[in-house]
């Protein structure tokens, strides 16, 4: 994979808004095939840059190559190749389900006829065939979602962009969506992704950064950067109480680690179940005891010291 | 104008092809409700026609135009319907539905993920626009024809000048809605219109008004273009037809320059 060319190529890219900077020059390589995320909250930059690797949004400083094309100059023909799928669905509520996907495939210059056939197959792909005559507007939120995700995937695309692309729906709408990604990338498409999810970050990402305030803070798959940045177990512990802060520096001593939220207080250590037994032995009582293996949120709490979703 | 923005467009094919893709979603999004709107934006100049052109026209007489042509007072009003009606209808497409598409609806965040460009877009809105101020204009001249306002000769060299005049306010209308910050706006817009209409040589000619006033009145793109499809209608306009595509073919291209360049900075945020 060394000598392949990425599909997107970022150097010191920067994305300034009326002097607030909301990407403060990240470098990012994604190859082809791969599942790429960025994770981060909200306001971390993560929509800008996706804007920008989308050909909308022109770069305020720094490189950017997709395709091994500049999206400034060669915008049509980049965007000719990628499948996005916005934040907000920009559904056009004028026309039906199917129509939908027929007039955007127009826009790309593809002939009716194979428009219809598309849309017919995704339709079916996406589970939406039952619904093609209807219009947008009275969609759940997830078969909106999924109509977006068929949108985007009209054009048969070499990179589909997805930003947040299950953000608001229920459980259960969530994993169809994850599937269908899971399918696509079967297919050898590349996935862009941003997300505030851990879990769909660890479920669908090779490879992912860690955005906050518009820089990347760690970079890496999903399993090294828990190694790198967190241990192999976290034992979540509640108290009784107004404050967890004087439980908390009672428990310095054991773990690698101590983080105190709000509610809870968290113990970094290789093995949970015997630290559990230590805080036992040290006379104290939490109301609530967990013990769990460490995740993205972990990585992100350590790398950061705040929590993914405020 | 155009000429600086086209040599950018690196085929010029592939952007024609993706402007008519913009207006082929308009025919998708076509409903039978927006039949009645079309037939409303068709009635209204007739109704003018009918209670002034020939009710208020039969007070008044023969008119002496400044060429020395006498025609019907009737006759005179009907150029001047016909090309507001090609600018209303324009001007309903692209200041009211547009701005809804580009602000409320979304509906050009998600044009532009696709090879579309932002002047694609205005030139494929503008060519839907112009359909529709087209539709008007021929179903008005028939009805000139038949109450004898015409012939069907010069109805039929009137056609295209109307086409022309419903093109220039549709870029006129696009520029406007670009810079409109609420529906609020629009009420201005109406009055603005209005005032267009009443005073652009519609029903008096501009001789009648003071000489300041009438200079003020010929520099209008309303009244250019009343001006063109009257001296097409009843004839006697000289050489001056010119000036008059001159100056809309000019407006169109700066209206559509513009409203192309605001719709890159809004949309390419």
């Amino acid at each position: 994979m060394t000598t392949a060319q990425p599909l997107i190529q970022a150097r010191g890219l920067v994305k300034r808004f009326d002097g607030f900077t909301a990407v403060d020059a990240i470098d990012v390589a994604v190859r082809a095939g791969e599942a790429f995320g960025f994770l981060g909250p909200n306001g971390a930059g993560k929509s800008s840059t996706m804007r920008m690797i989308g050909c909308v949004s022109p770069p305020s400083g720094g490189e950017l190559r997709i395709l091994g094309m500049d999206p400034v100059r060669d915008g049509p023909a980049i965007r000719a190749r990628l499948g996005v799928c916005p934040q907000l669905d920009t559904l056009d509520p004028e026309l039906t389900v199917r129509e939908n996907l027929i007039t955007y495939a127009r826009y790309f210059g593809i002939p009716r006829r194979v428009a219809r056939l598309r849309a017919a197959e995704l339709l079916d792909f996406v589970q939406l065939s039952e619904r093609a005559d209807s219009k947008v507007e009275p969609l759940s939120g997830g078969m909106k979602r999924r109509l977006t995700i068929a949108r985007a995937l009209v054009n048969e695309p070499e990179i589909v962009l997805l930003d947040e692309p299950t953000t608001g729906l229920d459980p259960q709408a969530r994993h169809l969506v994850w599937e269908r990604l899971f399918q696509l990338k079967q297919q050898g498409v590349t996935l862009v992704l941003t997300t505030h999810y851990m879990d769909e970050a660890e479920q669908l990402c090779d490879r992912l950064v860690v955005m906050d305030g518009g820089r990347i803070v760690a970079e890496g798959s999903p399993r090294v950067l828990i190694e790198q940045h967190s241990t192999r177990e976290v034992v979540e512990l509640r108290f009784a109480g107004e404050s967890q802060e004087p439980f908390a520096s009672k428990l310095d001593q054991l773990g690698e680690r101590v983080e105190v939220l709000p509610d809870r207080v968290l113990l970094y250590v290789p093995d949970g179940d015997a630290a559990v037994a230590e805080v036992t032995a040290l006379g104290l009582h939490p109301i609530n005891v967990l013990v769990r293996r460490s995740g993205l949120e972990d990585v992100f709490l350590h790398l950061t010291g705040r929590t993914l979703i405020d | 104008m155009v000429a600086l923005v086209l040599p950018r467009l690196m085929d010029v094919s592939a952007a024609s092809r993706r402007s008519a893709s913009v207006a082929e979603r308009n025919v998708s999004a076509l409903k039978s409700i927006y039949w009645l709107l079309l037939v409303s934006g068709f009635v209204e100049p007739l109704l003018y026609l009918f209670s002034i052109g020939v009710g208020v026209g039969a007070l008044v007489g023969d008119l002496t135009l400044p060429g020395g042509a006498v025609v019907s007072y009737a006759a005179f009003v009907a150029p001047a319907m016909l090309a507001s009606s090609a600018m209303t209808g324009s001007f309903a497409e692209t200041t009211f539905n547009f701005f809804g598409k580009m602000k409320y609806m979304k509906l050009y965040d998600g044009v532009i993920a696709t090879p579309v460009q932002p002047f694609e877009i205005a030139l494929g809105e503008l060519a839907w626009a112009m359909l529709r101020g087209s539709a008007y204009s021929g179903a008005f001249l028939v009805v000139m024809v038949v109450m004898d306002l015409t012939t069907a000769a010069r109805a039929a060299v009137a056609f295209p000048a109307a086409v022309l005049v419903g093109f220039t306010f549709g870029a006129i209308g696009m520029t406007i809605a670009t810079f409109m910050r609420s529906w609020q706006d629009f009420d201005v817009l109406a009055s603005a219109q209005f005032v267009l209409f009443l005073f652009s040589g519609t029903f008096v000619p501009a001789q009648a008004y003071p000489t300041l006033l009438r200079w003020l009145v010929e520099v209008t793109p309303l009244y250019r273009a009343v001006h063109l499809i009257r001296g097409i209608t009843v004839g006697g306009g000289g050489w001056t037809w010119l000036l008059d595509i001159g100056y809309l073919l000019v407006v169109l291209a700066i209206g559509l320059f513009i409203a192309s360049r605001r719709m890159s900075r809004l949309l390419y945020r």
